[in-house]
């Protein structure tokens, strides 16, 4: 057996004996669909019904308000102003809009007060606004002999249908579906890069402070031991997403078949199902489907299995250079900022600018930057991309992802032997040059 | 006789500190090695060097009649000064997977670990783990990890730390058994007692230059300062005392007796011994009468405090 497989093993034996590990595997899922279910339960719950005292003493709108499951109006225009406040104050209303008389209805816009305890929410108040601006307009159209009606039939919706220069109809609401596939893929790549990438620091520092270093690499080549650290843990951890996965699917498949619930569009599309979607909901759900089916689906998931290796391959090595460096884990955490930045900043970026403008220019120098492309590429790619800036992109990761490896392997040829000492970026730098 | 190892003018650079600067080494094959020197005179440096596990600047490593290869771990065993094994990883696991990075086969390091592990009566440690072993135990464990693939040469960085007499007593005799068997040893240590004991050879590093090399009879031949050590029982001290100014220096000294005899050091110079006794004997009785030789405790302290 060669000795980068045998540390490999060793690496992946390692951590999937590991107990945390174990229990991670089959904990997070259930995990997950425990705070799953929690929200759903605390989203389904009602709030408090809250009453609303209004005072009109223009006598305009005190009818105008509709009762909501939130909120409950009560017109109190015969009670005096004062005992209202005293009641506020009582907590026996939530609030009171106070509506002043007013002779010019112009005058009466500032004039209105809204007194509670605790300040409103903003849309509460503008629904409030919304209400009495509309009765207002409504007057004001009456006061001016205006036909109300005709005003009504004369203004004009509009509703833009989408389509692509080919010809086929689009939708609209897909781009946020388009997002959310390329996101999914982005934040995996995202998460597995932070979580495993941790793992092989945690497992270079433990490495050093068991003082087992020198005598391994008195065997094997430094370089041979990082990357075999970081191929045995991301073995590992594509192990734990598959188990992930597995446990994931087999819920849902359990769930839907217990509630009968749909799994949605996405998951296992059929032709069959496709008919049957489009005799049941007519054609809209069938051109989202369709329009999901059209998506670049090969591309995307050869670029992912690309972006991933490169991306993962990338930060770990960074990664391992800085367990290397240091004594401890917190020691790491100043050398560990600059580099969950990037991922972050691209997770933004993708979810803002590429949702906004998939191929503006903020959108495509982050799918080249290969600390973000990884992440912002695979957002763009259900958009679209040029095979030329998909190349280019991948051209550049793997080409950083070289330098960055030397440039990690001498960090950490030379970090594995330092005990003791916190070392600052002046002396990582100078350790190049050992 | 053969040597297994030399290293040609070895220079080693950490920016702009010299940590070995041209230090050339020669061991033979089938010896014990001391390479001695004060805290970071660049032995770990050398060390690592000779392991591999950096590169040398310049200068180069012979290694038994090759310049030294890759290959060569394999017949290199290593204990640092500064060890130690994966905690949560059991014993037999652990050392079959420091084997098979040394190119043994599974079948063989298994079957050597077993002889190891009876020889050092560590048999029912196999299925544990390294965390429920106490400090010695674990060094026991790495001392096999580092002889198991019957390395040609042998380097132990103070092999002796963290061991209990009775241990430190047992990894001795395996040394010694070692170098029995053919191996060469580098022993590098601060217990002058154990280099005094067990090496034939020496060399002393300091301030990255190697100050001293040879066998351990020979620089000591080199230092000796025709000192005699005497013991005598006198009715004229004075008599004596001013005879014996008149022709050597002279020093207090002291060691065990049952008599109450006049202790001293006597330095002779260019004289002959033979000199000395018929002064000592026309004037008393001698009780004690032996030559000063220098320990590789006092070869060391004088070097190193005179650079």
């Amino acid at each position: 057996m060669s000795i980068l497989s045998l540390i490999i093993k060793r690496e992946f034996i390692a951590k999937v004996r590991n107990k945390s590990f174990i229990v991670m595997t089959f904990l997070s899922p259930l995990l997950f669909v425990g705070i799953a279910v929690f929200v759903g339960y605390l989203s389904s719950m009602k709030a408090d019904v809250k009453q609303i005292a209004i005072h009109d003493e223009s006598g305009l709108f005190a009818n105008e308000f509709k009762n909501s499951d939130e909120y409950h109006y009560q017109n109190v225009s015969a009670i005096d102003v004062k005992v209202l406040k005293d009641s506020i104050t009582n907590h026996y209303y939530e609030g009171l809009l106070c509506i002043p008389k007013v002779a010019d209805t112009k005058a009466l816009s500032s004039k209105i007060q809204f007194i509670s305890n605790e300040s409103p929410s903003l849309s509460f108040v503008s629904q409030l606004e919304n209400t009495i601006a509309k009765k207002l307009t409504k007057a004001n159209f009456e006061k001016a002999n205006l036909d109300t009606l005709a005003i009504k039939n004369a203004e004009a919706k509009v509703n833009i249908s989408l389509a692509k220069s080919s010809g086929e109809e689009s939708l609209k609401g897909l781009n946020e579906i388009k997002i959310a596939i390329g996101g999914a893929f982005g934040y995996l790549i995202m998460m597995f890069i932070i979580i495993y990438g941790n793992m092989v620091m945690r497992s270079v520092i433990e490495e050093k402070t068991n003082r087992i270093i020198e005598i391994i690499i008195s065997s094997v080549k430094p370089f041979q031991l990082m990357m075999g650290k970081i191929i045995g843990t991301s073995l590992a951890g594509i192990l734990q997403f598959l188990i992930w996965a597995i446990i994931g699917l087999s819920i849902m498949f359990v769930a839907s078949s217990v509630f009968g619930v749909h799994t949605g569009p996405t998951a296992g599309v059929s032709p069959e199902m496709m008919k049957a979607a489009q005799s049941e909901m007519g054609g809209t759900f069938a051109l989202y489907l369709k329009e999901l089916w059209s998506l670049p689906i090969t591309t995307l998931v050869l670029s992912f299995i690309v972006y991933f290796i490169g991306g993962y391959f990338l930060y770990s090595s960074f990664y391992a250079a800085i367990g290397a460096a240091v004594d401890n884990e917190t020691d790491s955490q100043q050398f560990l900022l600059p580099i969950i930045m990037p991922l972050i900043l691209g997770v933004y970026i993708g979810f803002f600018t590429v949702m906004n403008d998939p191929h503006g220019t903020i959108a495509t120098v982050f799918s080249m930057i290969p600390l973000t492309s990884p992440i912002v590429m695979l957002m763009r790619i259900p958009f679209g991309v040029p095979v030329w800036q998909l190349l280019l992109s991948m051209a550049i990761l793997f080409g950083t992802f070289f330098f960055v490896v030397w440039f990690a392997a001498k960090i950490y040829r030379v970090g594995i032997l330092m005990y003791g000492k916190k070392p600052t970026y002046k002396e990582l730098f100078k350790w190049l040059k050992y | 006789m053969e040597n297994i190892l030399t290293a040609d003018k070895i220079v080693k650079q950490y920016g702009d500190y010299t940590a070995l600067n041209e230090v050339s080494l020669t061991v033979p094959k089938g010896s014990i090695y001391g390479l001695l020197g004060p805290n970071g005179a660049g032995k770990t440096s050398l060390i690592r060097i000779i392991n591999q596990i950096t590169m040398p600047d310049s200068g180069e490593v012979i290694f038994d009649g090759q310049k030294l290869h890759p290959n060569h771990v394999q017949h290199i065993g290593y204990l640092p000064e500064e060890r130690g094994l994966y905690k949560s990883m059991k014993v037999g696991e652990q050392c079959l997977y420091l084997a098979q990075m040394k190119g043994m086969s599974k079948a063989d390091a298994t079957k050597q670990l077993e002889y190891w592990f009876d020889r050092l009566e560590i048999k029912g440690w196999w299925n544990k783990k390294i965390q429920e072993l106490s400090k010695g135990m674990a060094q026991k464990v790495q001392f096999v990890v580092c002889v198991l693939h019957k390395p040609k040469l042998l380097i132990f960085d103070e092999p002796f730390s963290g061991f209990d007499p009775v241990n430190a007593n047992l990894i001795k005799d395996e040394i010694l058994e070692l170098k029995n068997q053919g191996s060469t040893i580098i022993f590098s240590t601060h217990r002058m007692e154990s280099v005094e004991e067990l090496c034939d050879d020496i060399a002393l590093i300091h301030k990255s230059n190697k100050l001293i090399e040879g066998k351990l009879d020979d620089v000591k031949r080199q230092y000796r300062s025709n000192t005699f050590e005497v013991g005598i029982l006198s009715d004229n001290v004075e008599g004596l005392m001013y005879d014996l100014t008149q022709k050597f220096r002279l020093s207090q000294t002291h060691f065990k007796s049952l008599n109450d005899e006049l202790k001293l050091n006597i330095e002779l110079g260019n004289a002959k011994p033979n000199e000395l006794l018929s002064i000592l004997t026309q004037r008393g009785q001698v009780t004690h009468f032996v030559e000063k030789i220098p320990s590789v405790n006092d070869i060391f302290i004088q070097t190193v405090s005179s650079n």
